[in-house]
């Protein structure tokens, strides 16, 4: 089984403990994993800006960076619901337009083999207790793409549950998206921050000391309106609390 | 007389200006909250009652789908029914000709007062503006309606239009506004559901004995029987359908269903959706006309209005299965905090930002705005009972927008050029994906941004306040995790390892 991490732009450039603590759960878990490097960004923020042209060498990128291996790891749901929805839109468009059949066979090399990190560890290894330690209180909030378009269902939180050691309390309203939305947040500012606040009050009712989800694109807006909002709830990403052990709470 | 007053969509600012606003405005942030919530809870409830209701949503959508592949062919067999029985059709091809159809059928009955039911397509057109013009009052009968009318205001929610009201607005509206329109509100008028109530029905009974003519829309037209379907709650409707001498229909083509048994599936869909009741209380149909019973003479107006340009377009398409439930718009957390009149069309909430930018087009700042009042998080597609995947279709008009390119106008197949504004943007985006297809340029980006990161600012000038005026910067970390990977695991264009 070849394991490929696709660490996503936002993690590689913002998040890096958030893949190094994937690598360090899968490698606990046997399962060994490959960087290659050629790998970049999905494309969603020109695509989902109206930029489809400007995503098909991204997509053509991901099939070739990921060709040799069988299992690619996202820890986003996001990006990997990108993958999985919007690959073949692109594919089928460009065929459509009379460009051939290349970008979506790209789309399909690419889409059964990129899974989002829980539904890998749940789905693929079988597992929902990955035998990790995290003593504190966490509340989860469901990110929209994985949610509506992955379908990731109870896969977090049944991998949230099995840790020990952590005291999980039900978000209100969880369901409810953050107000992030990529260039949303920027072209609709005055509702993506109201939205985001509310999400924040919500998080910060709770009582709890972390908010857990499975894309920190979403959690850098929410944490940024946590902290602004003078909060001291802290945004932890799902793979962070998965891969600390008693030894090494991350 | 308050009939001549006519508020009007044209001339509003961008979807994001419109919204900047009324995010700030408490009173309409907590209506809408509390109303939204309330109903969004009712829907879910009554929709988790039937064990079948994912097969059901997958035949409306099939059925609608069907239809609209052969709408020519159901629109013809409708017509024929329709005159069969006994009623008149006529076809109008945009908003003027549909309103002048109208306004000369009213004409020729020598009335100069109408009664209408409540009908999302004479709001699309503007009817009541059209016939004011033409000296002609048409007082709306929906309780909803009815306040929006008074308060000289404009509808904010498909199914509940003045749902940006609450009880003591509406108390001032009918004790203020009445007397204008007719009988006038009670004396001593308080803000209980059921004086309030009572109040409309005193002042509207009179409009229900009184009018000669009736104009109404309609939730489905069967083409195999001709019959007409109005699906209601407060009976006003069934009211404006029965008592007039003369019914004139205004009703977009594509609510044409092709068989009668076809509305089995969309009578559980709809009032589920939309109301969150079983069954609606009234449902009205009709078929032609009938001797000694309900009006003599009918109309019905066919309106196309950018709908076969429309369904012209694959991807765009699917928003003509839409029956208006507004379903989307009581889950969607843009519209609960921008409310209805910011997406500034008779269509608000997801379904009017898909659907607005394809009957209108892309070409005004506000129209090219509304594919982008949404953050893409797809409550709306899960609870859309005819399965209209509509971040898809937001998506798509995105494109639209930003690259032009080919659309249908008037039945002509034409490639249009992007909207105004977005030069910059496409600059930037050109950059980013070279930077992203080049990972050596990504990684000296990165290293050059960790490098600085002691000089960040904590707060962005120029359009970076749009993020950190409302959120704190993400901090930028020593090290990317490309640099973790090369320093750590080692060696150039390493693969790792990767096998178990």
């Amino acid at each position: 089984m070849r394991v490929a991490l696709f660490i996503t732009c936002v993690n590689d450039t913002l998040y890096p403990q958030t893949g190094q603590a994937v690598v360090t759960l899968l490698e606990r878990l046997g399962v060994a994993v490959g960087f290659p490097e050629g790998q970049s960004c999905c494309g969603q923020p020109q695509f989902n800006t109206g930029y489809r042209h400007e995503t098909e060498p991204l997509v053509r990128r991901y099939a070739a960076a990921f060709r040799d291996y069988d299992y690619v790891v996202a820890p986003s749901g996001s990006c990997a619901a990108m993958v999985r929805d919007n690959y073949p839109r692109i594919g089928a468009k460009a065929a459509a337009e009379g460009r051939g059949q290349e970008l979506a066979d790209a789309a399909a090399e690419a889409v059964p083999k990129t899974y989002e990190l829980t539904e890998f560890l749940t789905d693929v290894l079988k597992v929902t207790d990955v035998g990790a330690y995290y003593p504190h209180t966490v509340t989860y909030h469901p990110t929209c793409h994985g949610l509506r378009m992955l379908g990731l269902g109870d896969r977090p939180r049944s991998l949230l549950a099995a840790v020990q050691g952590l005291n999980l309390v039900e978000l209100p309203g969880a369901d409810e998206c953050c107000g992030f939305g990529g260039t949303f947040a920027v072209k609709n500012a005055a509702v993506s921050a109201a939205m985001g606040a509310d999400k924040a009050r919500n998080i910060t009712a709770t009582g709890a000391e972390a908010v857990c989800t499975v894309d920190n694109s979403c959690q850098m807006h929410i944490g940024g309106t946590l902290a602004r909002q003078g909060s001291t709830v802290r945004p932890v990403h799902i793979a962070e609390i998965l891969a600390s052990t008693e030894g090494n709470v991350w | 007389m308050s009939g001549t007053h006519q508020a009007t969509y044209l001339g509003m600012p961008a979807f994001p200006v419109a919204a900047d606003a009324s995010t700030r405005n408490t009173q309409l942030r907590a209506n809408l909250r509390h109303a939204t919530h309330t109903i969004r809870a009712k829907r879910a409830t009554a929709v988790a009652e039937l064990d079948d209701w994912s097969p059901l949503r997958a035949a409306g959508a099939a059925i609608k789908d069907r239809t609209l592949r052969h709408l020519d062919h159901y629109l013809e067999q409708l017509e024929g029914a329709v005159t069969a029985a006994g009623g008149h059709v006529h076809w109008a091809a945009d908003a003027d000709e549909a309103n002048r159809i109208v306004t000369e059928l009213v004409r020729a009955t020598g009335e100069r007062e109408v009664v209408k039911v409540k009908s999302m397509a004479t709001q699309e057109i503007g009817l009541n503006g059209a016939l004011a013009t033409a000296g002609i009052t048409a007082y709306e009968t929906d309780l909803a309606e009815l306040i929006v009318q008074l308060g000289d205001d404009l509808p904010s929610h498909i199914l509940v239009p003045a749902i940006h009201r609450n009880r003591g607005e509406i108390r001032d509206i009918f004790a203020e506004k009445m007397a204008e329109w007719g009988r006038p509100a009670p004396e001593g008028l308080t803000d209980a559901p059921a004086d309030l109530a009572e109040a409309a029905r005193l002042h509207l009974r009179e409009k229900f004995l009184n009018a000669k003519v009736g104009i109404s829309g309609a939730n489905f037209m069967v083409a195999e029987t001709g019959t007409l379907v109005v699906v209601e709650s407060e009976g006003n409707g069934r009211m404006c359908l029965t008592l007039p001498e003369t019914l004139i229909s205004v009703v977009g083509i594509e609510k044409v269903i092709p068989t009668f048994q076809d509305l089995e599936v969309f009578l559980q869909l709809l009032p589920r959706s939309s109301t969150a009741e079983r069954m609606n209380p009234y449902t009205s149909t009709w078929t032609g006309t009938t001797d000694a019973d309900g009006p003599r003479t009918f109309h019905l107006v066919l309106l196309d209005n950018g709908r076969t340009d429309t369904l012209a377009d694959t991807v765009g398409r699917q928003a003509l299965r839409c029956i208006r439930c507004s379903a989307c718009l009581n889950v969607c957390p843009v519209y609960e905090r921008a409310g209805g009149h910011a997406y500034g069309s008779a269509y608000p909430g997801p379904i009017g930002a898909i659907l607005t930018p394809q009957l209108r087009g892309t070409q005004s700042e506000l129209d090219a705005s509304l594919p982008y009042a949404s953050s893409l998080c797809g409550a709306c597609y899960e609870v859309c009972p005819v399965a209209i995947d509509i971040p898809e279709i937001l998506v798509h008009l995105r494109e639209r927008v930003v690259e032009g390119g080919p659309v249908t106008v008037r039945g002509t197949r034409t490639v249009i050029k992007p909207a105004k504004g977005h030069a910059a943007e496409r600059a930037a985006m050109r950059a980013a994906r070279w930077a992203l297809d080049h990972p050596g340029v990504l990684r000296t980006g990165q290293r050059l941004a960790s490098r600085t990161r002691r000089f960040h600012p904590r707060r962005l000038p120029g359009p970076g306040r749009a993020w950190s005026d409302t959120r704190e910067l993400p901090k930028v970390p020593e090290e990317s995790f490309r640099d973790w990977w090369q320093r750590t695991r080692g060696g150039s264009g390493t693969e790792g390892r990767t096998t178990t």
